[in-house]
C-alpha cells in the first residue's frame, strides 16, 4: 500500500504508469488522416502532424498579428526578382504587366540534418537494409541513419507536386504559376506510365533525371523557383508542407518491392527535420510524435504583440525549442469520452463541443466565460476567430435570385436582411461566431472593424455597433424586387425558394425549420432539399441548386484567397472551380485581376474596399458568419496562443507534468463502495430464496418420507 | 460428414457470389466513381483531371458490369466488378483507395476485435446461463418474477444507453476504469474490462430471459421427473440433466457467432475507440472506400457461413442422433 503513490491509484488512468510525470503532451484526433506525404496532404487533421515533422523554408511568426513569414530552414525570406519576357531583370516597382517572370531564390541554413530514418542507411553494397519477413514497421529496421538538408530536396519535392501516382491537391494551382509544371507534369505522366506498363509494384520514378524548368538547385544550399508573372502569395504557399523538403533516397527507400505491402509507404511514415518525428503510427489507435534528436535548434520568440508579454507568453523568450519531448495523439471518435478525458486530465487541451458548452462555458454580459466547475480546475480558456467564412451562396446562374438586374439584386439583400444570422450565431453556435459584414474575416489584409466595414446594404450603425436592418426594409425591397408580400406580381403565386442542403441529420432539422422562419419573414415558402454530400456536389457542379450554404477555410493570410471564390472564371459550372455562386461580374473580375498580384498597401486597401462594395451591392451571397474557435486548456500548460495559419505550434507548447500528476490523483481517485453495495444487494436478494427453496425441498422431502411410510 | 462439409462448401460460392453482387449494386447505387473520387481528394481545388486520374489509377474508370467496347470475355472481366471482386475468391483483397494493402489491416485489426468480442462473448455465456439456472431453480418463486421482469426491462433498453450510461458511471463517476482507448499486450487490459461488462450487462435481459425458458422447457420433461423420483435433489438433476440437454437450443445461437467474433461491433469499437475490424469498416463506409466494405462484406459473409457450418457440426456432437449426410 505505502508504495502506491496517488497518481497509480487513479485506475482510470489510459496512459502507461511510467508515464506519470513525463514530459508529454497528450492530445487526440478524431479522424485518421488520410495522408502524410506533405505533396497529398491538405487537412487540418493532417497538417496537425506532418506540420511538427516537415519544414519548409518559411513559417509564420507564432506570436504576432497580423500573420508574418519568417525563415524557417532559410536563411531569409527571399525578395521577388522580378523578370520581363526576355529575362532582364526588373525594378521591384515594376508594373505588373511588365513581369513576366518572378523568381525566388532560397537559400537554407547549412547544418540541418533529417531525423533518424532507415532510408538513409546503405549497406557496403550500396542497397538499402533488406526487408526481412520480421518487418512490419519502420521501427523494425536495425539501423538509423540521418544526413544534411540540401536545396535539392527541396527541388525534389517540388517536382514530386507534379507526380503523377500523388495527385496532388494543388498541381493545377501550381500548372499554372511554376515556369514548365504542366508540360513537367505530362513527362512524368509519359514516364510512368512506361515504367508501369507491365503492372510490376514498387516502381521509382527517379525525378532527379527529369529537370523541371521552374525550380532548379543553384548550389548545396541554394535553390531557385521561377513563377509566372508576379503573385506575391507564392511565398505564403512556400509556407506550406508542399513546399517541404523530400529527401529523394526516401522516395527510393518506399519504393521497394514488399514495401506497400506492409503499408510501408512514404504516405504513412514521414520523413523530416522538424522539432518532431512521428515514432509510432497506428492511426487507428495512437500516433506519437517524439523530439527529433537531430534537430536544428530554434528558439522561443520574444517578441509578439502587446499583450502578449501580461499573458506571460514571452516569459519563455530565447529558450530553446520544442518544450515537450512527446506527444501523443490517440484516437477519440466520440465527443463523451472525449470531453470526460479531457475534464479528468488525460487530454491537456480540448476544443468546446456543443454536448458539453453548458458544462464548460457561461456568458456574462454578452462575454464568454467559464463555468464555476472549469474555473475551480484551473483551466483557462482561449477564444479566436479563425481565417474562415461561412456563407449561404445563391446560384447566380437561377433565374429567380440569380442575374445582376436590379431586382434580383433586391431579392437577394432583402433575404439577407430576414436570414439573422445573428440570431443563428446564438442559438446553433453558443455565440461562438462573428456576423459577417462582408467577404474577409478579421485577420486577413483589406478587413474593416467599426462602421467604415459594415454591409450597408444589411447593416445600419446604431448607438456604435452595426444594427440589422428591420424586417419591414426587407419587405419594401422584396416588393421592388416583385414579390409584394411574397407573390409573384407576374404571376401571381407565392414566391418559392430552394435550398439544397448536404445536412440530413436529425441534429441539422432545427437549423433546417429555423431557416424555413427566416424566409417565412418575408411570406416566402422554403422548400429544402436535404441530400447527401454526393449528391449535393454534383448539383452544384451542375448549377442545380438555389440557395445553398458552403464555407472556406483560408490557405494563407491574403484576400487574393478569398476574394478568387467570387471570381469568373473560377465559376464552378464549366469552370470547375471554387466559385459556387457562378458569380461572373466583369467589373469584380477587373478588379480582382488588379489586387490579385499586388503588394499590400494603401492602394490595394483601396482596391479591395471597391471589391468589397461590389460584392456587397451584387449580394451573391448572404455572408453569414465568421466562427469563433473556443480552447480550453489546464493549467499545466503554457505558451498556448491560437494561431490559425501556422502548422507546427506544438513545439512551442510547455507543460509542467508534475502538476499535472498531482491533479490527476486528485480528481480520479477510485470510488469503489457502489460495488461492494451491488454485491451486497444481490447476496441480500438471494437469501431469503435459498431458504424458502431449502424449506420448500425438506417439505417435498416429508412428504415422500410420509408416503414412502 | 465430410461430402456434406464438402456440399456445403459449394453452395457457399453462389451466396458469396450473390452477397459481393448485392453490396456491389447498394454501393454504386449511392456512390458513383466520381463521387469516390471526390471524397478522396478533398473538397478543396479538385479539377476534372485529378478525378479522371484517380479512377484510372484505381480502375473505377471501366464500365460497371458490362464492358461492351471489350472483346470476347473481356466484356464482363474488363468491369470494376470483376476486378474488384474476383481475387476476392482466393482471400486476395488488394488494395484500398487510398493504397493500403487491406489483407495486411484486417489481420492487424481483427485482434483487438477479438480482445473485445472474445471475453464478452465467453463471459457473457456464463452469467446468461447462471443468471437463467438461478431464475430456473427458483421457478415461481419471487426471485423468477423479479429476474423475468427485470430481464424484460434490460432488453427494452437500447444498446447505446448501456455504452454511454456505463461510460458514465464506470468510467465517469467511479473513475473504475479508462472511459475509452485501446493498448496492445497486457496493457489493454484495462480498456477491455468497460466494454466487456457493458457488452454482457446489455445481453443479460434478452439472453437470460431465452435460456430460462430453455431451462423450464427441459425441466417439464419425463427423464427429469424420472432424476426427482430416483431422489436426487433439485440442484443435481439441474446441473446434471437439465443443463447438458438444454444446451442443445443454446448452441444453435451461440456457435453461430464463433467465427464471427474477429469481426468485432460496429458501436462498440466505435465509442470505445478500439481500432478493431468493427471501426475498420464504419471508416470505410464513411470514407466511400469500396474496396475495404466489399471486403470487410465478404468476409462477414465467409464467417458466417463458416459459422452455420460450425453449428451443424456442433449439433452432431451434443446430439448422437443427428448425422451429417
Amino acid at each position: 500500500m505505502c508504495g502506491i503513490s496517488p497518481a497509480d491509484a487513479a485506475w482510470n488512468n489510459p496512459y502507461p504508469a511510467s508515464e506519470r510525470e513525463a514530459n508529454i503532451l497528450y492530445s487526440s484526433f478524431r479522424e485518421r488522416p488520410k495522408h502524410l506525404d506533405p505533396a497529398r496532404a491538405y487537412s487540418s487533421n493532417e497538417y496537425d502532424f506532418i506540420g511538427q515533422i516537415y519544414e519548409p523554408p518559411f513559417q509564420y511568426h507564432y506570436l504576432k498579428r497580423p500573420y508574418e513569414l519568417i525563415p524557417l530552414t532559410a536563411e531569409r525570406v527571399p525578395a521577388p526578382i522580378y523578370l520581363d519576357k526576355q529575362r532582364r531583370r526588373l525594378p521591384a516597382s515594376a508594373p505588373v504587366a511588365s513581369i513576366a517572370y518572378s523568381v525566388y531564390e532560397v537559400r537554407i541554413r547549412p547544418g540541418i540534418r533529417y531525423q533518424p530514418h532507415p532510408a538513409f542507411v546503405r549497406t557496403p553494397d550500396g542497397a538499402f537494409q533488406p526487408l526481412t519477413p520480421n518487418i512490419n514497421t519502420l521501427g523494425d529496421f536495425r539501423e538509423t541513419g540521418t544526413r544534411e538538408l540540401t536545396a535539392a530536396d527541396y527541388v525534389y519535392q517540388i517536382k514530386r507536386l507534379a507526380h503523377p501516382k500523388l495527385h496532388s491537391p494543388i498541381l493545377s494551382v501550381m500548372n499554372e504559376y511554376i515556369v514548365g509544371m504542366k508540360d513537367y507534369a505530362r513527362t512524368l505522366t509519359q514516364a510512368y506510365k512506361t515504367l508501369t506498363r507491365d503492372g510490376e509494384e514498387g516502381v521509382y520514378l527517379d525525378l532527379e533525371r527529369y529537370p523541371l524548368a521552374g525550380a532548379e538547385v543553384v548550389d548545396r544550399y541554394t535553390y531557385r523557383v521561377t513563377i509566372v508573372g508576379k503573385y506575391p502569395q507564392f511565398l505564403y504557399w512556400m509556407a506550406m508542407p508542399f513546399f517541404a523538403p523530400m529527401p529523394a533516397e526516401a522516395e527510393q527507400f518506399f519504393s521497394q518491392p514488399g514495401m506497400a505491402r506492409k503499408n510501408l509507404t512514404l504516405d504513412w511514415y514521414p520523413v523530416g527535420t522538424g522539432a518532431y518525428m512521428l515514432t509510432e503510427n497506428n492511426p487507428n489507435r495512437k500516433m506519437v510524435l517524439e523530439r527529433n534528436p537531430n534537430y536544428h535548434g530554434e528558439r522561443y520568440p520574444a517578441e509578439g504583440e502587446p499583450d502578449d508579454a501580461r499573458a506571460g507568453l514571452l516569459a519563455d523568450a530565447g529558450k530553446p525549442l520544442p518544450f515537450v519531448d512527446k506527444v501523443v495523439f490517440s484516437l477519440e471518435k466520440e465527443g463523451i469520452p472525449y470531453w470526460t478525458k479531457f475534464v479528468q486530465g488525460y487530454y491537456d487541451r480540448s476544443g468546446v463541443l456543443a454536448e458539453s458548452f453548458d458544462q464548460a462555458i457561461r456568458f456574462s454580459g454578452g462575454e464568454a466565460a467559464l463555468s464555476e466547475t472549469m474555473e475551480q480546475k484551473g483551466i483557462t480558456l482561449l477564444t479566436s476567430v479563425p481565417t474562415s467564412s461561412y456563407y449561404m451562396g445563391f446560384n447566380m446562374l437561377d433565374p429567380v435570385v440569380g442575374g445582376t438586374s436590379e431586382s434580383a439584386r433586391k431579392l437577394r439583400r432583402a433575404l439577407s436582411i430576414a436570414i439573422d444570422y445573428e440570431e443563428y450565431i446564438s442559438i446553433f453556435l453558443n455565440g461562438r461566431g462573428i456576423p459577417a459584414q462582408g467577404i474577409l474575416p478579421p485577420g486577413i489584409f483589406g478587413y474593416q472593424e467599426g462602421q467604415a466595414g459594415i454591409n450597408p446594404y444589411v447593416y445600419d450603425w446604431v448607438d456604435g455597433r452595426p444594427k440589422r436592418k428591420s424586417i419591414e426594409e426587407a419587405r419594401r425591397l422584396l416588393a421592388e424586387a416583385g414579390y409584394p408580400n411574397g407573390l409573384d406580381r407576374k404571376s401571381g403565386r407565392p414566391l418559392l425558394l430552394y435550398y439544397d442542403t448536404p445536412s440530413t441529420g436529425p441534429e441539422q432539422k432545427a437549423q433546417i425549420d429555423w431557416m424555413r422562419k427566416q424566409l417565412a419573414k418575408l411570406d416566402i415558402q422554403l422548400v429544402v432539399r436535404a441530400t447527401d454530400y454526393n449528391r449535393f456536389q454534383e448539383k452544384m457542379r451542375k448549377g442545380g441548386a438555389q440557395l445553398f450554404e458552403w464555407g472556406w477555410n483560408a490557405d494563407y493570410p491574403d484576400p487574393e484567397n478569398f476574394f478568387f471564390l467570387l471570381y469568373g472564371p473560377n465559376k464552378k459550372v464549366g469552370g470547375d472551380g471554387e466559385n459556387a455562386a457562378n458569380y461572373d461580374s466583369a467589373e469584380f473580375n477587373r478588379l480582382f485581376e488588379r489586387m490579385k498580384n499586388m503588394d499590400n498597401g494603401p492602394e490595394r486597401l483601396a482596391i479591395i474596399e471597391q471589391m468589397q462594395q461590389t460584392l456587397r451591392r451584387d449580394a451573391p451571397w448572404i455572408w453569414g458568419f465568421h466562427p469563433k474557435r473556443f480552447t480550453l486548456q489546464h493549467a499545466w500548460v503554457y505558451n498556448a496562443k491560437p494561431n490559425h495559419m501556422a502548422n507546427n505550434t506544438l513545439k512551442y507548447l510547455r507543460i509542467d507534468p508534475k502538476r499535472r500528476a498531482l491533479l490527476r490523483a486528485e480528481w480520479n481517485e477510485p470510488v469503489v463502495w457502489p460495488l461492494v453495495a451491488i454485491a451486497l444487494l444481490l447476496i441480500a436478494a438471494l437469501i431469503p430464496a435459498i431458504v424458502a427453496h431449502q424449506r420448500r425441498e425438506n417439505r417435498g422431502q416429508r412428504r415422500a418420507a410420509e408416503a414412502g411410510a | 460428414m465430410i461430402a456434406y462439409l464438402i456440399r456445403r462448401l459449394f453452395y457457399a460460392i453462389p451466396i458469396l457470389l450473390g452477397v459481393n453482387l448485392f453490396t456491389f449494386a447498394l454501393f454504386f447505387f449511392i456512390n458513383s466513381p466520381d463521387d469516390m473520387a471526390r471524397m478522396h481528394l478533398g473538397v478543396k481545388r479538385v479539377t476534372p483531371e485529378a478525378i479522371a486520374k484517380w479512377k484510372a489509377d484505381r480502375g473505377y474508370d471501366k464500365p460497371l458490369l458490362y464492358n461492351a467496347e471489350s472483346g470476347g470475355i473481356g466484356k464482363l472481366t474488363d468491369t470494376i466488378f470483376y476486378q474488384h471482386s474476383a481475387r476476392l475468391f482466393v482471400f486476395d483483397f488488394g488494395r484500398s483507395d487510398e493504397g493500403r494493402d487491406i489483407g495486411y489491416d484486417i489481420r492487424n485489426r481483427m485482434w483487438p476485435s477479438f480482445a473485445i468480442a472474445l471475453p464478452t462473448f465467453l463471459v457473457g455465456i456464463l452469467v446468461y446461463i447462471t443468471f437463467a439456472m438461478v431464475l430456473a431453480f427458483f421457478r415461481g418463486m419471487y426471485l423468477d418474477t423479479l429476474g423475468v421482469v427485470l430481464s424484460v426491462i434490460l432488453m427494452s433498453v437500447s444498446a447505446l444507453f448501456y455504452v454511454i450510461g456505463g461510460q458514465y458511471l464506470i468510467g465517469k463517476l467511479l473513475h473504475l476504469v479508462p472511459i475509452s482507448g485501446y493498448d496492445s499486450g497486457m496493457a489493454a487490459l484495462k480498456f477491455v474490462i468497460l466494454p466487456v461488462v457493458i457488452g454482457v450487462v446489455s445481453g443479460i435481459g434478452a439472453s437470460t430471459r431465452l435460456y430460462r425458458t430453455f431451462f423450464l422447457e427441459e425441466i417439464n420433461k419425463d427423464y427429469v421427473r424420472t432424476a426427482r423420483a430416483k431422489g436426487l435433489s433439485e440442484a443435481r438433476v439441474l446441473f446434471r440433466h437439465v443443463l447438458k440437454n438444454a444446451m442443445i437450443p443454446i448452441l444453435t445461437g451461440v456457435v453461430v457467432i464463433i467465427p464471427s467474433l474477429f469481426i468485432g461491433s460496429l458501436i462498440m469499437e466505435s465509442f470505445f475507440g478500439i481500432p478493431g475490424l468493427g471501426s475498420y469498416t464504419i471508416d470505410a463506409i464513411n470514407a466511400q472506400d469500396f474496396t475495404i466494405v466489399r471486403a470487410m462484406v465478404f468476409l462477414g459473409s465467409v464467417l458466417y457461413i463458416a459459422g452455420l457450418i460450425l453449428t451443424d457440426i456442433s449439433y452432431t456432437l451434443v446430439d448422437p442422433r443427428v448425422r451429417l449426410g
